[in-house]
């Protein structure tokens, strides 16, 4: 299994992935740190089955949220908009799926943000969302496949 | 066409971060144009001050996630310079190699998964990837070749670490580069597909009177070294460089403005590159971009899509080239010992110049620190172009007007996550 935390440390809530991943690796799993990029995103993710892409999203939810997309189903999140590329998170999933190089499971945990200025600090809420994205991604590693 | 309509983009797509465009036309009349755009190098300026210069390297490449190497590669030029240290030819010859690495990578991104859609008349390189899967394949392979030389060279793939000033922390050995010359052999060869494949896309008919401001050296095609030279007489050092540039606030924009002192406007970028150092380019880029009846001066910047195929093919060619004769450094770094100073330089990222200054004090301390990164010197440009382009579209639909207004701005490759924000374009007509 490979968990990916992406976003960008200087941006705010942009983060939330990155703190998510270093949580997990606290806790002893194995999580690694990427900026979001498509081409980076699909060549971590080569040859690995079973991925968990823990990213900050816009979608109008309240700060703070923590929402988890199957990767597998047809476009559920239209863009990542604390990603600092033109293609992110969204569109590395769909241009994986138009090159079939989507792994097998992929669940997207989408921590919703709402200030991604540069060298801004992280939102309390995102903060704890961190911390709830973090425990079910736990629960569910413990759980299996 | 009568009354005035507004060209609006609200998410331009395809371009490097987000920022916004807003174009007032009153009927073929363009009243107003506005890019708007908002500058992190102003904040990471603020970051620097009070660190020490040796940490300057990572915090500027955090600035960017396409062109960490040119941020990393302008730091340490300018810091050297503060400090009056002089590398090692083999030291040289690597950060060249490295360079060579971004441009790839940032090359491939845009020729084929960021422009390439406009011309096919696809709205992204997801729809382009369902009809024309090879050409997308080769994109992501040519990227990926970019993306282990920087590997190689920087320690791991995004924000690279290993370059320092003074050299890098350790110095590749030889096998680890012998190992990437497969690879690049086929990049040479898809480069040289993509000069040919390019050349044959349909080019709006739109030329401007630019001016094209790039590094130029004696020897070779410019990435970290060089005077800085115009189409139009100006040829100066990097430490000029604020004596003949000047930079002003506008109100509609968090970035500053750059213009040549006395005269506007000015394009930095492949197009600026390749029309002022057409002659240092290896034979092998010069004769792919005669066969397809590319030479300078190229000013039409919907034809930067070629340009920056011989690039690519400039970019593997010089890498094949480093690796064929490197030798490990005796030593990969000199030594830097704390000094008051100021330094400036320029380097050449993927996009065109981007130029660093840094004032240290006698322990190392960073006291004052200046960005000036291509896609804001290029702002002015832009909105200069975009007010030409538009007023061709007066009588065209409002959407296909603003498609077309995006797609100018893609020429531009602008890394707005450098330079700006969100970018978003708006055309309105009353």
């Amino acid at each position: 299994m490979l968990i990916l935390g992406c976003g960008n440390r200087q941006r705010g809530d942009d983060a939330a992935g990155i703190l998510a991943a270093e949580r997990l690796r606290a806790l002893g799993l194995a999580a690694e740190v990427c900026v979001g990029e498509a081409a980076e995103l699909m060549e971590a993710w080569s040859g690995v089955d079973d991925v968990i892409v823990i990213d900050a999203v816009v979608t109008g939810a309240p700060t703070g949220t923590v929402q988890v997309w199957d990767g597998q189903r047809p476009p559920v999140f239209a863009t990542s908009a604390g990603s600092t590329h033109g293609l992110g998170v969204a569109q590395a999933i769909e241009l994986a799926r138009a090159l079939d190089r989507l792994p097998a499971r992929l669940r997207v945990y989408g921590i919703e943000g709402k200030n991604f200025e540069i060298g801004s600090a992280v939102s309390p809420e995102v903060e704890r969302a961190v911390e709830d994205a973090v425990n079910g991604i736990v629960a569910e590693v413990k759980a299996g496949p | 066409m009568n009354g005035s309509r507004t060209i609006k983009v609200d998410t331009l797509a395809r371009v490097e971060g987000e920022g916004a465009l807003y174009i007032k036309m009153a009927g073929e009349r363009v009243a107003d144009v506005k890019l708007r755009i908002y500058e992190p190098p102003r904040l990471f300026e603020a970051f620097l001050r009070g660190r020490h210069f040796s940490e300057a390297p990572d915090i500027t490449a955090r600035i960017c996630g396409i062109c960490p190497i040119a941020y990393q590669m302008s730091a340490i030029h300018a810091i050297e310079r503060a400090l009056g240290i002089k590398i090692a030819p083999e030291v040289r010859l690597l950060r060249r190699l490295f360079y060579c690495g971004e441009w790839i990578e940032s090359h491939a991104l845009h020729v084929y998964m960021l422009h390439a859609p406009d011309f096919l008349g696809y709205q992204d390189v997801i729809e382009l990837a369902r009809d024309h899967r090879p050409v997308v394949e080769k994109a992501l392979r040519l990227k990926k070749i970019g993306n282990r030389i920087v590997q190689v060279m920087g320690g791991r793939e995004i924000h690279p670490i290993s370059a320092a000033v003074g050299g890098f922390h350790k110095a590749p050995a030889k096998s680890q580069l012998r190992e990437l010359v497969s690879e690049l052999e086929w990049a040479l060869e898809t480069s040289l597909e993509a000069v040919k494949w390019t050349s044959t896309l349909e080019f709006p008919d739109f030329e401007q009177d630019y001016e094209f401001v790039a590094l130029r050296h004696p020897e070779e095609y410019p990435f970290n070294e060089g005077r800085l030279v115009s189409n139009r007489g100006l040829d100066i050092d990097a430490a000029e460089y604020e004596d003949r540039f000047a930079e002003f606030h506008v109100k509609h924009s968090n970035a500053l403005h750059s213009v040549v002192r006395g005269r506007g406007s000015y394009l930095v970028g492949p197009l600026a590159r390749f029309n002022l150092n057409f002659d240092k380019l290896p034979e092998v880029a010069q004769k792919a971009a005669l066969q397809v009846g590319l030479k300078p001066p190229v000013k039409n910047l919907f034809r930067s899509i070629v340009v920056r195929a011989v690039e690519l093919v400039f970019a593997c060619a010089e890498a094949l080239r480093i690796i064929g004769q490197y030798e490990p450094p005796a030593a990969p770094r000199v030594a830097a010992p704390n000094r008051r100073g100021v330094g400036k330089a320029i380097t050449e990222a993927p996009r065109g110049i981007l130029y660093h200054r840094y004032a240290v004090d006698e322990n190392g301390l960073i006291v004052t620190a200046k960005i000036v990164p291509p896609t804001s010197q290029n702002q002015k440009r832009i909105e200069d172009d975009l007010r030409e382009y538009a007023s061709h579209l007066a009588a065209w639909p409002l959407d296909e007007a603003t498609w077309k207004c995006e797609q100018a701005v893609r020429c531009y490759d602008p890394c707005i996550s450098c330079a700006t924000h969100f970018l978003k374009v708006v055309i309105e007509r009353e």
